[in-house]
């Protein structure tokens, strides 16, 4: 069986980083700084407090970011559609820069302000779009895509009008939740992602086969038995919000959604029985190495990881593009 | 007397205050083969669409094997009915073959989309009728239109209804595939006891199937009665507003139509 191989492999390389990306970086730590910790040693401090704490948010987020991406594609049967693409992401930046503009520094349950507003940002943008299509009672895909697309306009220029007129400082925090980072100490945040991806990934799940049909076509989908407009919402509705609650924490590390399925459904194929698991392994590697990358790339100085996975982005979408037919299985 | 496989009562649908289907009532016999035939636009399609609740916000009333639409789910709305869409959609389905037809048997799985037992002696069984074991490893979107169209057959198969709903099924297909798809059609019909209901522009095809006939001209039924009784210039004219020449089969004996027009700007 290849596709079991492949999804094997997958599971196998995702641990691997995992296990081995917490001892690159600019700072070296020895294996014996985590075999036998020295109390004081700056090594082990760094290992427990810092390197693997970021790797786990790196593959928490990785997973989520990849598999929303995913059921997107299948939803709307589109290559291009991911959270992102759709307006979650300009969502998130407007709400991070309109807290960051009033101040909201405080935290809150021990959530930070300006996540609390990334995290409204994204559910906005959401029921906008969502909103719009019900409004027009036409849910078909070209409305939502469109709607998304217009979402992402204007909220971009707000988030311009914000920056514009902000100070220096504040003018750099905003642009730090246009690009997504993965910078933060301590094991809260990959622990308040952690339960909203396992919940999404587990909803996938259990509508593998409406996955498959729907991203076949929605009246097909109906005449096989699919409730497709609940099903419809229900996604589109739990996997926004899992990914509004990634990019409330990380920001929106671009390109994850849309490059991760792509690649895996070239890999395993386009069944969601098989997509899935491989997808969600990948997409957590994925992130991990090029975390890994983004800061060790200019050490001392470390780069926010969704600079460098926009990076890749945008030849990958040049990719989908250009590539010959043959290999084109998804169709534009 | 058994209950019919599908009974429409005063069915209308209008969308943006534009009247589609008007007062549509029919009933299909278990067993029977119906054409439903009109001009383009007549609101055809649109019919089928409403039975497989693929068109929503219609009014009037529907009764599947004596079951009201309403109270089933569309997983069990799926067991007694298949569709097959027209041909020709832009879609590109990645999907191998088989992979195709054993999604069709979604009306039937269990949690988590697992599989019964029997399925893979029924996906079998749709693969073979259909004529389709050739290919059925390979991905559906290098098929030509024909092949893809008997898939489709296969898949509505593999469902397991036994009504089959058919929009235009042999539009755009060559004749070999015509044919092919009518013998499928017919073994359907004779192996199964499926009821047939056929939506076609085709008053050939139609009259070939046999069987009986509902006509709708701008969403209003004008005209029900045996495929044979169609071949008739005034029945025609009401159904299509065109003029028609009769021309008589002597391998079928039946009278068969040509549009007024042909040949004569030549």
């Amino acid at each position: 069986m290849r596709p079991a191989f492949w999804i094997g492999l997958f599971a196998v390389g995702s641990l691997a980083t995992v296990v081995i990306a917490p001892f690159i970086g600019a700072h070296p730590v020895p294996l014996s700084a985590v075999l036998e910790p020295a109390t004081g040693d700056a090594a082990t401090m760094i290992f427990w407090n810092i390197r693997l704490p970021r790797v786990c948010l790196a593959w928490i987020a990785g997973a989520g970011l990849a598999v929303g991406g995913m059921a997107f594609q299948a939803l709307f049967r589109n290559p291009l559609a991911t959270p992102f693409t759709l307006g979650v992401s300009s969502g998130a930046s407007l709400g991070a820069a309109v807290a960051v503009r009033l101040g909201w520094g405080a935290a809150w349950l021990g959530v930070s302000g300006v996540s609390v507003g990334a995290m409204a940002g994204a559910v906005l943008a959401i029921g906008i779009v969502y909103g719009l299509t019900r409004l027009r009672r036409d849910c078909t895909t070209g409305t939502m895509l469109l709607a998304g697309v217009a979402v992402n306009f204007f909220f971009s220029s707000l988030i311009l009008l914000l920056q514009y007129t902000a100070n220096f400082y504040d003018t750099f925090r905003i642009l730090r939740w246009l690009v997504g980072s993965l910078q933060m100490v301590g094991f809260d945040a990959p622990l308040r992602v952690a339960p909203f991806v396992a919940g999404g990934c587990l909803l996938l799940a259990t509508l593998m086969a409406e996955l498959n049909l729907l991203s076949v076509g929605e009246e097909l989908a109906a005449s096989r038995g699919v409730a497709v407009g609940w099903i419809k919402s229900v996604l589109f509705l739990a996997i926004s919000g899992m990914v509004g609650v990634i990019v409330s924490v990380c920001g929106p590390v671009g390109f994850v959604g849309l490059m991760c399925p792509h690649i895996c459904r070239l890999i395993v194929g386009p069944d969601h029985r098989r997509l899935l698991p491989a997808t969600i392994f990948f997409g957590g590697a994925f992130l991990v190495a090029s975390d890994t990358v983004a800061r060790t790339l200019f050490a001392p100085t470390e780069l926010p990881v969704g600079i460098f996975t926009s990076f890749f982005g945008g030849p990958f979408f040049l990719w989908l593009l250009l590539r010959p037919p043959q290999y084109g299985k998804i169709s534009a | 007397m058994s209950e019919p496989a599908l009974e429409i009562e005063s069915l209308s649908l209008a969308i943006r205050g534009q009247a589609i289907l008007r007062d549509v009532s029919a009933r299909f016999g278990v067993g029977e083969t119906w054409s439903i035939i009109g001009a383009n636009g007549a609101g055809k399609s649109t019919l089928l669409k409403c039975l497989m609740r693929i068109q929503n916000g219609w009014t009037g009333r529907v009764r599947v094997h004596g079951q009201e639409l309403a109270c089933l789910s569309q997983r069990e709305l799926a067991r007694h009915l298949a569709y097959v869409p027209q041909p020709g959609g832009e879609q590109r389905f990645p999907f191998t073959v088989r992979e195709f037809v054993r999604m069709a048997r979604y009306p039937w799985a269990g949690p988590f989309g697992a599989a019964q037992p029997g399925d893979s002696e029924v996906i079998a069984h749709a693969l073979r009728l259909a004529e389709v074991e050739e290919f059925a490893e390979r991905s559906l979107d290098t098929l030509s239109g024909g092949e893809r169209q008997k898939v489709f057959f296969a898949a509505a198969l593999a469902q397991g209804g036994n009504v089959l709903l058919l929009d235009e099924p042999t539009a755009f297909l060559d004749y070999r595939h015509q044919a092919e798809v009518a013998k499928i059609i017919h073994a359907l019909h004779r192996e199964r006891g499926a009821t047939i209901v056929v939506v076609t522009h085709d008053v050939n095809a139609a009259m070939l199937m046999g069987g009986a006939v509902l006509a709708l001209r701008d969403g209003a039924l004008v005209w029900s009665g045996p495929a044979r009784a169609l071949a008739c210039e005034q029945t025609l004219g009401l159904i299509f507003g065109a003029t028609f020449r009769l021309l008589d089969d002597p391998v079928t004996g039946l009278r068969l139509v040509a549009p007024q027009g042909a040949g004569e700007y030549r």
